[in-house]
């Protein structure tokens, strides 16, 4: 499907996006300017406060975005998911440029200006309200401009904590090998940015009391829209083409790549960790985005990553899910071969598919045990998804149409964030993995697939035949339904609930086999 | 305000201004009387402390020790609002504010004070003709569009508004060319007494001084070294008013 196709086929969808992109930047703005704006002015009167205020909200802007969403989470009353605590976090994002501008705009007035307005008889609060405010508002509309272009690009991880925005789309378009999700939001979010940063640029010159400067602003702002064009466009697609810079590995080498998650990083240490004991020397590029370990075995910069039949069947060769896992190996280790030159290990002896999870407490109280018994309260019941499950085939669109399932309210956020939510009540079911390990520390229950919708998810590893030495052989014929379900959640659980480290968690787990 | 002439209406008594952590006090135990409808000129070199002599006077600086009395009362006394509403002030260039009309401007101090839109504006256009404006030219014009003369009339007429007995300039003309200088301190001089203004004029320009000053206080270091008329200040043998005269040759 071309973009043009895409866009038609997904306008509707795409319009709502970024409504709610907007939306969640203008709130959170004007929330910023009520705070931040008379934290600023107090700033100019309490010159001790200062620094400290300052540096605070400076700290508030490293803290990364996705972080600061997972501290927010589980918080009671700015936190939970969706819009509150985005607007929570890119209020705290927005307002540094804020408070700094007011700060800098007030202190910047002239101060033979502002002797005079005290000279005259002017109350602190007339030199303020009169002179000082009105002549640093261009400055103080600059930090808002600032603030708002920002604000634009941190919307986009919004998504994360099922607040939409266009974030949605790019983020699934990363997961799903998707370049046109990903160009629909990244260029929707970019011109978002160029839109706001024009029209408070026209803001910002009635308020400029200099004159003579008009023309050579328009000729930079045409210079930062070509400049910000490109470097949107440098970002978008240097994403994409990021692993192919690197270089291939030689002969002794191997480089092993996995997914961004805690099992696909444990699976990829079990077979470094293996190689290196045979001498291998090994290149870790671990915890990488959506299908980028998959482009990367294509392009040759790395030589190994674990991966699941169900997903290389579905997501990356595009068919419509089956049930039968060795029908699923077998075509997917036939395509793989005659597509992409690529080698699949045999199973390593556990699935990790969807697990419908709800709490324990729920069904206990409840007494249920499949997902077909939960279908008379599901009604009730508000369901938090990962973007993965919302938008595959064999996700919630045909999970949801095979048990006749309807949610009072079905939440698109992050995977990992979802048990969190689960658990503090902020939803009801999610759809999670079968060996996440916070099943068992979370006390969450896994609702079974009793009409066996789900396809195989058996763990594999994928490697470019040039990579197979007789090391790499020995090792994948020793992990051979070498894993079981247990063991990975017991993996897991080392590692996401015990905050172990992976290496020593693999090391451990070696030692005894 | 007093109605005697013997009655000063700015009088200085034993005034030592310091800030915290300097060596030497910026004023050191000044005395000064400022006789009501007389132009006093302080002149000097940079640093001397004219323009904070200038500046305690409407409080913008406030005494470390000793007394600035106005119209016979401390300053330290007065509502500091209402002193300064009563005292006119002009710097260099004029010190407008960019963002308000010619207008608005030379009406800042009468709409502080409340007074009727009506009343404002009938002595905004007073006042600009006074200092030589056309009103229908320049009222609705902001300060970037005037010339750096012009702006000064605007400043004059700013610190003429509320009609105070009393004018405080700091350098008024330093910034203006020659020529615009030279007629501004003109029209200056007959202003001043065409309205009976009593007027404290800071300046390092000693031929301003001769001309617009009824007296002259020539200060060194935070001290009035000499003050006399502009006769009795050409006529002096002080070192320091030779070295200003010889300027003048």
């Amino acid at each position: 499907m071309n973009f043009w196709h895409f866009l038609q086929a997904n306008w509707p969808e795409l319009l709502t996006l970024i409504r709610q992109h907007i939306v969640l930047v203008i709130a959170s703005i004007a929330i910023a300017v009520f705070i931040g704006v008379p934290t600023g002015i107090l700033l100019t009167r309490y010159r001790h406060a200062r620094n400290p205020v300052l540096g605070i909200a400076n700290i508030m802007q490293t803290i990364p975005s996705l972080a600061l969403f997972g501290f927010l989470i589980p918080l009671p009353f700015i936190g939970g998911i969706g819009t509150r605590t985005a607007l929570v976090a890119l209020v705290l994002y927005s307002l540094l440029p804020i408070i700094r501008n007011t700060v800098t705009g007030v202190l910047g007035v002239d101060p033979n200006v502002r002797e005079a307005a005290v000279a005259m008889g002017m109350t602190d609060g007339q030199v303020l309200r009169q002179v000082e405010l009105p002549l640093a508002m261009g400055v103080i509309v600059t930090g808002v401009r600032v603030a708002t272009v920002i604000a634009v690009g941190v919307t986009t991880i919004a998504a994360a904590v099922g607040a939409g925005g266009l974030g949605v789309y790019i983020f699934r378009g990363l997961r799903q090998y998707d370049n046109n999700l990903l160009l629909a939001g990244a260029l929707a979010a970019a011109l978002l940015a160029l839109i706001a940063d024009f029209l408070l640029g026209l803001v910002e010159q009635q308020f400029s009391f200099e004159g003579k400067r008009n023309r050579v602003t328009s000729v930079q702002r045409v210079l930062l829209v070509i400049i910000g064009v490109v470097v949107v466009a440098g970002v978008v697609f240097g994403l994409r083409s990021r692993p192919t810079n690197q270089t291939a590995s030689s002969e002794n080498r191997v480089v092993i790549a996995s997914k961004d998650f805690t099992e696909s990083i444990i699976l990829a240490e079990i077979a470094a960790q293996m190689l290196e004991a045979r001498g291998v020397a090994v290149e870790r590029r671990f915890e990488l985005g959506g299908n980028l370990p998959h482009e990367a075995l294509l392009s040759g910069t790395a030589d190994l990553y674990p991966e699941y039949t169900g997903t290389a069947y579905t997501a990356i060769l595009q068919h419509t899910p089956i049930g039968d896992p060795h029908k699923v190996f077998a075509e997917v280790k036939q395509e793989y071969g005659a597509k992409f030159n690529l080698e699949i290990s045999q199973p390593l002896g556990f699935e990790n598919t969807f697990a419908i999870l709800i709490r324990g407490n729920d069904a206990r109280r409840l007494k249920l045990r499949t997902i077909s018994d939960a279908v008379s309260q599901a009604p009730k019941w508000r369901a938090g998804l990962g973007q993965d499950f919302m938008s595959r085939a064999d996700g919630f669109p045909g999970f949801s149409k095979a048990y006749g399932l309807r949610f009072l309210e079905v939440r698109e956020m992050d995977l990992s964030l979802t048990y969190i939510a689960l658990s503090s009540k902020q939803v009801d079911l999610i759809a999670g993995n079968s060996t996440e390990g916070r099943i068992a520390t979370l006390d969450l229950f896994q609702l079974e697939d009793d009409r066996h919708y789900f396809p195989p998810y058996e763990a594999v590893y994928i490697f470019r035949k040039a990579a197979l030495t007789p090391a790499l052989n020995e090792m994948l014929s020793k992990l051979s339904n070498a894993i079981t379900t247990d063991e990975m959640r017991r993996l897991n659980y080392e590692v996401d609930g015990n905050k172990r480290g992976v290496k020593d968690v693999v090391k451990e787990w070696l030692a005894k086999k | 305000m007093a109605d005697s002439t013997d009655q000063p209406l700015v009088e200085f008594g034993n005034v030592s201004y310091s800030v915290p952590n300097a060596s030497a006090p910026i004023i050191s135990n000044l005395n000064l009387q400022v006789r009501l409808g007389e132009t006093l000129v302080l002149l000097g070199e940079s640093g001397c402390g004219k323009t904070t002599t200038l500046k305690l006077v409407n409080r913008l600086y406030t005494p470390s020790s000793g007394e600035v009395l106005v119209e016979g009362k401390s300053t330290r006394d007065w509502d500091v609002i209402a002193l300064r509403r009563r005292i006119g002030y002009v710097i260099q260039e004029g010190g407008l504010f960019p963002h308000f009309t010619i207008a608005r401007n030379v009406g800042l101090v009468p709409s502080l004070s409340g007074w009727e839109e009506q009343k404002t504006n009938k002595r905004v256009t007073e006042l600009l003709e006074i200092v030589g404006l056309d009103p229908n030219r320049f009222a609705e014009r902001y300060p970037r569009e005037l010339s750096g003369g012009q702006r000064q009339r605007v400043g004059v007429a700013r610190a003429l508004a509320a009609d105070p007995a009393l004018l405080l300039l700091d350098e008024p003309f330093g910034a203006l060319d020659p020529l615009t200088r030279a007629s501004l301190q003109k029209e200056f001089a007959g202003l001043t007494k065409r309205l009976q203004k009593t007027a404290i004029l800071v300046t390092h320009d000693v031929r301003e001084a001769l001309l617009l000053g009824d007296r002259i206080a020539l200060m060194h270091a935070g001290e009035i070294v000499l003050l006399e008329t502009p006769k009795g200040f050409l006529a002096s043998q002080n070192t320091k008013v030779r070295g200003y005269l010889e300027t003048l040759e």
